[in-house]
């Protein structure tokens, strides 16, 4: 696979560590109410058939983290966004 | 030596004035240059090349390509034996060494033949039916034997002293075959401009021109490649690979392919590699590979003599052999008149065409019928007579009859062919069946990947010139190569318009055995088993008989196979399905894919900025994932017990210095650092102090401990974080990504500086006394200095950091200096240190100090403890957010009955301990209902003078003071052990502190 970091262009599969789902984000509560919250965030992942947001991260080239909208059918990519912005918009869909 | 008997007098792609000596079997053969050892073989004679699988039949050499599931051979001798190889694809070279497989005593007379006799009680899934039981008899008698009894060539027992290397390679188009199709498209893309790459797995590019007679634009097929050739040569954008085997496509266009460099040479010249493994990056693919030819399924179909059509014809045409003197040709498509013309143009007698169809043209059958052939139309062979080598066939019409036999040496086979599509549906794609073409077609693959010539189904020269090229405009333009200009399509003469084939998979009334898979022997019979017993589905029919499932993945048997079983089961070939091909395309040595990480090779090493120094010093060293750590230090005569001891006792007394630069450093600096690192620890960094250093814990966002190590503040701004040498590059990331993806809003940046600071630690009571003469500027009296100071300062112009702390339990510093001054600097602490006995210790001593303390490793950090598992629950921070504050205070993670730590010892002196035991109540059996908890760490402790161990048992600390049995099951110990604490010295830290 070829992936195209944000920075560095299209890189190869082996340049790049795969962390998954980048559609959860982590609770800002600690409250005991946010139990769920908590418990969705760690441990509950959706396996789409389709696109689907990812956290890659370019950990052999210019180590950004960033969101990759990948088919998981086809490996197409779609879409791809530095995780920490560079426009301040959440990229995620 | 045998003279080539076989051999035609004149024509063909060989090199007679290059006569090469070969042996098979020991015995000394001649072929040309220009030769597989296939085709020398056959010039010589030898018919009988192998004996199969499963029921040791003779076998002999049934394609002329890479898809030959009969001729297999060992190659080559010694380190170099390869088993399995295909006669049909190895350049023959001078003192070629190849010998038969599977047979003994001889080729020729094989015992076990008698598989063939018994055959009767080997059918499909015979595994599964007689060897059952008992169990136990799998593994130490079935198992053996049916390897024996089935095994095929032997691989050499010996290291492979060949060399391979990797190649990367981008380009515009990849086209796969150098046959009439694939040339046009490479040289319809180059002449715009794009970089092209074709590759051919057969060491001379041309594909069929080399091996059918073609006119084409007025020069023969061969001449006319040869013209091509030479201009994709002299292209600069233009890579030729021949030898090359594009074997899998991945996704997003990247292939791979195996470059056989060397593999036409008894051994690579030296400094070469033998095999060099592409990884190609294309934007474009043209898949130009070609068809296979089918055979047909009839009795006895298998013996020495039956051959594929294309095959023979290749040979006589290419190589000018005669595979036989008296011919029958049996097929159900044009392949049958072409192949009868060829053998008849160099001579050769060919008794009899055997046509599947009805309505021979006239004017072909008067033809043939005046040069001697019979012609038999809407007949079929039904079977083959002969052994270990073919005798005649029985020709018989397709209504039934009991036929005529005819005498033959030879029976060329065409049931039809098969695009080579394996590599369009290694990403997913599934092939579709055409039923207009009767053969499967490549499904739909988008923008980037074409499909030409035969391997599209087009099987006439005409079409394979012509979509050849239009894929290479195609192809160029797509990659923006507005220059592309389309060419003219060269004129074929002397092709006549192909009649369709009509479908033939098995011949009805076959008495024995009509195999459909030659290499796993798996016959008609064993696929209507299948059907009969309910394995009916592709997937389960494959896996019962085999079919398709030896070292040539079913190229020549696989839709065969489909298509019966879409009879047996009434069902049409699109609703049959298709098994998924998979790479490779063809056999890889997996000494390809290594490449060079072989040996010492196969991953890097680290070394320390300190590791000559240590081996200066007479070091053992351990691998501690890529690194080498000095493990111990052994004077003349010391194993490693008692040099750890003795290390161990000196530091404790005076003062040792152990190298710890593998710890990972991570260098964190900005207004916001503080606030960042008080998200990564469990316990509160905010309120240390510039000059000062704090022991943490990092959690995982589920609670579990994830590393321990410390920071230092060292400016208002800037830390310096240590990891353990095991999560160095594994905290970096988890950093980057809690800093990226989660708290982007923090100013604060960091990077790893681990390989630009060596670290030493120097401890004992002596330290502090040795530093002061190493480091007179800096002032280490406790009060100006304490336990957990930490500063920068400079020594003779370096750049140098301090830190108190201590893992060994001692009064204890570490030292931070720049990797390059390292060297300098311990060799000047060791001549200081000398008066007053400075010792090295290594990672084995440092390991049984930290055991002596209750200090934790990765032994206790094993990815299921907590902080409050190992004693550390006070440093779980109640006040703030931070990776993993809301997970690790749920009630199970904190439950007191949890596994904990606690120290062992023995109840009798001297007893030793082993890490790994189990704990079980005492006088309770050792069985896992009983099991309590395990050892973690072990060791034998210079200072108490008997065995210490930390485990974790249920309960943890509560159980203090109480007798438990703790069982080794793989060694057989155990020893009666009492739990105490896990700080066995120095508990109130005295000696840190002081």
């Amino acid at each position: 696979m070829r992936i195209p970091c944000p920075n560095c262009g299209e890189r190869g599969l082996e340049e790049f560590s795969y962390r998954g789902d980048a559609t959860v984000t982590r609770p800002t509560s600690i409250e005991p109410s946010s139990e769920s919250a908590w418990l969705d965030y760690v441990y509950l992942r959706d396996n789409p058939y389709g696109p689907h947001w990812e956290f890659w991260h370019h950990i052999s080239g210019c180590r950004a983290w960033f969101r990759l909208k990948r088919d998981t059918v086809t490996h197409k990519v779609l879409a791809v966004a530095l995780a920490a912005g560079v426009d301040g918009e959440d990229h995620r869909s | 030596m045998t003279r080539q008997k076989f051999r035609l007098p004149v024509g063909g792609l060989i090199d007679r004035l290059q006569p090469i000596e070969f042996r098979f079997d020991g015995k000394r053969f001649e072929g040309y240059e220009g030769d597989t050892l296939a085709s020398a073989l056959l010039a010589n004679g030898v018919r009988l090349v192998g004996r199969s699988f499963k029921y040791h039949r003779p076998r002999g050499i049934f394609t002329s390509g890479s898809e030959e599931p009969n001729a297999l051979v060992e190659l080559r001798e010694g380190a170099r034996r390869e088993p399995n190889t295909r006669a049909t694809v190895t350049e023959l070279f001078e003192g070629l060494s190849a010998c038969s497989q599977n047979r003994w005593p001889s080729l020729r007379f094989d015992w076990r033949a008698v598989n063939g006799l018994i055959s009767a009680l080997l059918p499909a899934g015979f595994y599964y039916k007689t060897f059952m039981w008992p169990a136990s008899f799998w593994e130490k008698v079935y198992e053996p034997q049916i390897r024996r009894a089935a095994g095929l060539g032997r691989a050499s027992s010996r290291a492979d002293p060949d060399h391979y290397e990797a190649s990367w390679h981008h380009c515009d188009l990849l086209v796969i075959g150098a046959g009439p199709a694939g040339l046009m498209a490479a040289r319809a893309a180059a002449r715009s401009g794009a970089r092209v790459l074709i590759a051919d797995e057969q060491a001379r590019f041309g594909g069929t021109l080399l091996d059918e007679h073609v006119v084409i634009d007025g020069v023969t097929g061969v001449e006319w490649a040869r013209a091509c050739i030479e201009e994709l040569k002299t292209s600069d954008n233009v890579t030729l690979l021949p030898r090359t085997t594009v074997f899998g496509h991945y996704d997003h266009n990247v292939l791979g392919a195996v470059e056989r460099v060397n593999d036409h040479l008894a051994e690579p010249p030296p400094g070469q590699p033998r095999q060099r493994l592409w990884h190609i990056i294309a934007r474009q693919v043209v898949l130009a590979s070609g068809a296979m030819e089918r055979g047909l399924s009839f009795t006895n179909n298998d013996r020495p003599g039956v051959m594929l059509a294309s095959a023979v014809r290749s040979y006589v045409n290419r190589y000018a052999v005669a595979p036989g003197e008296s011919a029958i040709v049996f097929a159900n498509n044009d392949s049958g008149v072409r192949t009868v013309r060829d053998l008849k143009s160099v001579g050769l007698t060919v008794r009899a065409l055997v046509d599947v169809r009805s309505g021979v043209d006239s004017a072909v059958r008067a033809e043939l019928e005046d040069t001697g052939t019979q012609v038999f139309d809407n007949s079929v062979v039904l079977r083959a007579h002969g052994t270990t080598q073919l005798r005649g066939a029985r020709i018989a019409p397709r209504g039934g009859g009991q036929g005529v036999d005819l005498d033959c040496d030879l029976l060329c086979l065409s049931g039809g062919h098969d695009p080579r599509i394996h590599l369009t549906s290694h990403t997913g794609v599934k092939p579709v069946f055409d039923n207009t073409l009767g053969c499967f077609l490549a499904g739909d693959l988008g923008e980037s990947v074409s499909v030409v010539g035969g391997a599209s189904g087009r099987f006439d020269m005409v079409t394979a010139l012509r979509t050849g090229h239009d894929a290479g405009h195609e192809a160029a333009l797509r990659c923006g190569f507005a220059l592309a200009i389309e060419q003219p399509i060269p004129e074929v003469t002397g092709e006549s318009a192909e009649s369709a084939s009509e479908a033939l998979w098995q011949i009805a009334g076959a008495t024995e055995k009509a195999f459909v898979d030659l290499q796993n022997d798996v016959t008609v019979d064993d696929l209507a088993l299948a059907v009969r017993e309910g394995f009916d589905s592709v997937e389960l029919m494959k896996r019962y008989t085999t079919l398709g499932m030896a070292t040539d993945q079913g190229k020549t048997s696989n839709v065969t196979g489909l298509a019966i079983l879409g009879e047996q089961t009434q069902r049409a070939m699109a609703d049959v399905g298709t098994t998924t091909f998979r790479p490779p395309y063809t056999p890889v040595a997996i000494g390809a894919f290594a490449g060079d990480s072989r040996g010492r090779h196969f991953q890097p090493v680290r070394y320390s900025p300190l590791h000559e120094w240590a081996v200066d010093l007479g070091a053992e060293f351990l691998e501690v994932g890529l690194w080498y750590r000095s493990r111990y230090f052994p004077k003349a005569g010391e194993d490693m017990a008692v040099a750890s001891e003795r290390e161990v006792l000196a530091t404790r007394r005076s003062v040792g210095v152990c190298d710890v630069s593998t710890l990972g450093k991570i260098d964190i600096q900005g207004p916001d650092a503080g606030a960042f690192l008080n998200l990564l620890y469990s316990n509160g960094f905010k309120t240390l102090q510039v000059g000062k250093a704090r022991y943490g814990l990092m959690l995982r966002e589920d609670g579990i401990l994830y590393d321990d190590g410390t920071a230092s503040r060292l400016t208002a701004d800037r830390y310096l974080m240590t990891t353990t040498t095991h999560n160095a590059a594994g905290v970096l990331a988890h950093m980057e990504f809690y800093h990226q993806c989660v708290w982007p809003g923090l100013d604060v940046q960091f990077c790893s500086v681990t390989e630009q600071w060596a670290g030493l630690a120097v401890a004992g009571p002596q330290s502090r006394e040795l530093l002061s003469r190493v480091l007179p500027q800096i002032s280490l009296d406790n009060d100006a200095f304490p336990y957990m100071a930490a500063g920068e300062f400079t020594f003779q112009g370096m750049a140098l950091r301090l830190f108190r702390i201590s893992f060994s339990g001692e009064l204890g510093y570490e030292i931070n200096v720049p990797a390059g001054y390292a060297r300098a600097f311990a060799d000047h602490l060791m001549e200081v240190g000398e008066a007053f006995g400075i010792t090295p210790y290594g990672s084995e001593a440092l390991d049984v100090m930290r055991i002596e303390k209750g200090h934790v490793t990765a032994k206790e950090l094993n990815g299921q403890t907590t902080p409050h598992d190992l004693g550390l629950g006070r440093m779980v921070s109640q006040k703030k957010d931070y990776i993993g504050r809301f997970l690790s205070g749920r009630p199970g993670m904190i439950d007191a009955n949890r596994q904990r730590i606690v120290g062992l010892v023995p109840e009798r002196a001297g007893a030793r301990l082993f890490a790994g035991a189990h704990l079980v109540g005492p006088g309770k059996s050792a069985i896992a209902k009983n099991d309590e908890g395990f050892v973690t760490s072990v060791t034998y402790s210079p200072a108490l003078g008997h065995w210490i161990g930390l485990a974790l048992v249920n309960g943890g600390e509560e159980r203090i003071g109480e007798k438990m049995r703790a069982i080794e099951g793989l060694r057989g110990m155990e020893a009666d052990v009492e739990l105490v604490s896990p700080l066995f010295l120095d508990p109130e830290g005295v000696r840190l502190r002081d």
